[in-house]
């Protein structure tokens, strides 16, 4: 009879904990700096909330209706992987109205489950170990991470205040190395509210073409913005082909809770983009892309309405805020003000969780965002003209006492 | 109309208790401007009131609304002008509209109970010599008014922070 230990080549690992078991890559990552704040809000009542990502908004009736008319007719099967052929029609139909970008739905047009899988399709088809991923920060929470799980180095590029949060080419220009692969761009900002112009972007399209990068540009703030009609870094000359347009019916539509998203670009990258979503997902769900088509083919009016809903609101926030002695950037596009609270003396963290507990406000603290979020406050608007009115009200108050406390 | 004048008046249909500093912020434009908007608007009848829109149902189950399609001949001269008047008098009728259609008048009366629409009905409207007929609907329920909805399901489901 053989013995056991005869029978093993090598002694197992032995693991200690149920994390033993999980990748490094995973352990190596940070929990979102954004849940710890929730969970401090949640233990809260009477909370008037800054802090939601999401339109105020709920889904236009006449959205939801196609969905549930396309339940009810019996629409419950999978769809083609790259997404419903005539709902990849209208999205491009869509873009070339309204961003001047144009992309052949057969072969350049992929339906994701939200713009995030987009974005973790983009960056698994790109990165290899070793690679160096840039992204203009503060922004979004999930291009660090999602980085980091390919094995890429997220680089962070720092923007500033006084830039209104531009990503400027010195910046990006000091970064590069010839690691240097991909440029994640974020604009219309989340958090800062920062848009480009064609003539913020020409420089910066220039770089790319120098180092022969490949851009991620995630637009799903697209729509909204205030001052100047959104560019398109995917519509800059020279630039479609290296370009992943990332967008999503989210933010225009206020559809967030359905997940539809959608990447455009190079046939090429698609192709390999969609190699992934089909063994990962297989496709978007079907009644949600019957509601994505029903708003574009009639939702632009209602969509229109929102926006102007939100710039009324963003002029009263900005002005609110100033009236109270933080300095505040006028946001040109997004939902979300980011005012200065270094006047105060507390740092972002302290600064929100001292205004949650003493005024109850919730705000999300500036450092989540990454490199020069620090020292600001994200201040979503998405919320009605009283509520805003009630919250400005109290951060006037707050701020004040601590002025009094010197 | 200026183009200012009709998106003060949609703000004020949301919320008739902004004041002009408030719209003038969400506007962008000089408090001033709002406030002489606000008065032509006020001088040329075009706001009429501010009002509020009260759910009567929930502190009163008696008072009852009733819509009541009325058929009249119109006058030499003057049409449906006159007796429209005749009837909007009424302090006890809450609105009047001219129709299309198969009847000429839409009348909203509203009644402390069954007992006084009725009465209303045959004794103040039949009895105008211009009315031909009239049919009379008892509102149940109240739904939705003037685009406000009475009973709001759709509150803010949406969590309190996110990303």
């Amino acid at each position: 009879m053989i013995k056991d230990e005869e029978k093993q080549p090598s002694t197992p690992v032995q693991r200690q904990s149920m994390a033993d078991y999980l990748s490094p890559l995973v352990r190596g990552i940070k929990p979102s700096g954004i849940r710890r704040f929730f969970d401090l809000v949640s233990t809260r009542k009477d909370v008037i909330t800054l802090g939601v990502g999401e339109p105020d908004f709920v889904t236009p009736w006449h959205v939801r209706e196609a969905a549930v008319y396309a339940l009810e007719t019996g629409k419950t099967q999978y769809t083609s992987n790259a997404g419903m052929p005539e709902l990849r029609g209208a999205i491009g139909q869509y873009l070339n109205d309204q961003f001047a970008v144009e992309y052949n739905p057969a072969d350049e047009i992929l339906v994701t489950v939200g713009g995030s899988e987009a974005i973790d399709l983009a960056l698994r088809s790109f990165i290899s170990p070793g690679d160096e991923i840039l992204i203009p920060e503060p922004c979004y929470i999930s291009y660090s991470p999602i980085t980091a799980l390919t094995g890429g180095v997220p680089v962070g590029i720092e923007t500033f205040a006084k830039d209104e949060f531009k990503l400027k080419p010195e910046s990006l220009q000091a970064v590069i190395t010839p690691n240097s692969k991909v440029l994640i761009l974020c604009y219309p900002s989340n958090p800062t509210g920062g848009t480009m112009t064609y003539e913020d972007w020409l420089p910066i399209a220039k770089i790319v073409e120098e180092n022969d990068l490949i851009v991620i540009s995630d637009e799903i703030y697209a729509e909204l913005t205030y001052g100047s009609k959104h560019v398109s870094f995917a519509a800059m000359p020279g630039m479609k082909d290296r370009t992943i347009l990332v967008s999503g019916f989210s933010k225009a539509f206020a559809m967030t809770g359905w997940r539809m998203g959608y990447a455009c670009g190079h046939p090429e990258l698609i192709a390999a983009m969609l190699k992934i979503h089909q063994y990962t997902v297989m496709c978007a769900p079907i009644m949600a892309q019957y509601a994505a088509l029903e708003a574009l083919q009639h939702g632009l009016e209602e969509k229109d309405r929102m926006v102007e809903a939100y710039n009324q609101r963003r002029r009263l926030v900005v002005k609110g805020f100033r009236e109270i002695g933080l300095d505040c950037h006028e946001p040109q596009g997004a939902f979300y003000a980011f005012p200065s609270i270094v006047s105060t003396g507390l740092t972002s963290e302290q600064f929100a969780q001292r205004l949650l507990e003493e005024a109850n406000v919730a705000a999300v603290p500036g450092d989540v965002f990454g490199l020069g979020g620090e020292g600001h406050l994200r201040c979503s608007y998405a919320t009605s003209v009283t509520n805003l009115t009630e919250a400005l009200d109290r951060i006037g108050g707050f701020v004040h006492r601590l002025k009094q406390q010197g | 109309m200026t183009e200012l004048q009709l998106k003060v008046l949609e703000l004020l249909k949301e919320d008739a208790r902004r004041d002009a500093e408030l719209i003038a912020t969400m506007l962008a434009v000089p408090t001033e401007e709002v406030k002489q908007a606000i008065a032509a608007l006020e001088n040329d009848h075009i706001i009429v009131k501010y009002a509020t829109v009260v759910n009567w149902s929930k502190i009163d189950d008696q008072k009852v609304t009733a819509l009541i399609e009325v058929q009249i001949t119109p006058e030499r001269g003057r049409g449906f002008e006159g007796i429209a008047e005749r009837i909007y008098l009424y302090p006890e009728v809450k609105s009047v509209y001219l129709m299309s259609g198969a009847y000429d008048l839409l009348v909203e009366v509203e009644g402390k109970n069954l007992k006084e629409v009725a009465s209303f009905v045959s004794n103040k409207l039949s009895p105008i010599d211009a009315v031909l007929s009239t049919k009379t609907f008892f509102i149940l329920k109240k739904y939705k008014q003037d685009g406000i909805i009475f009973e709001e399901h759709e509150g803010d489901h949406r969590l309190m922070v996110s990303p």
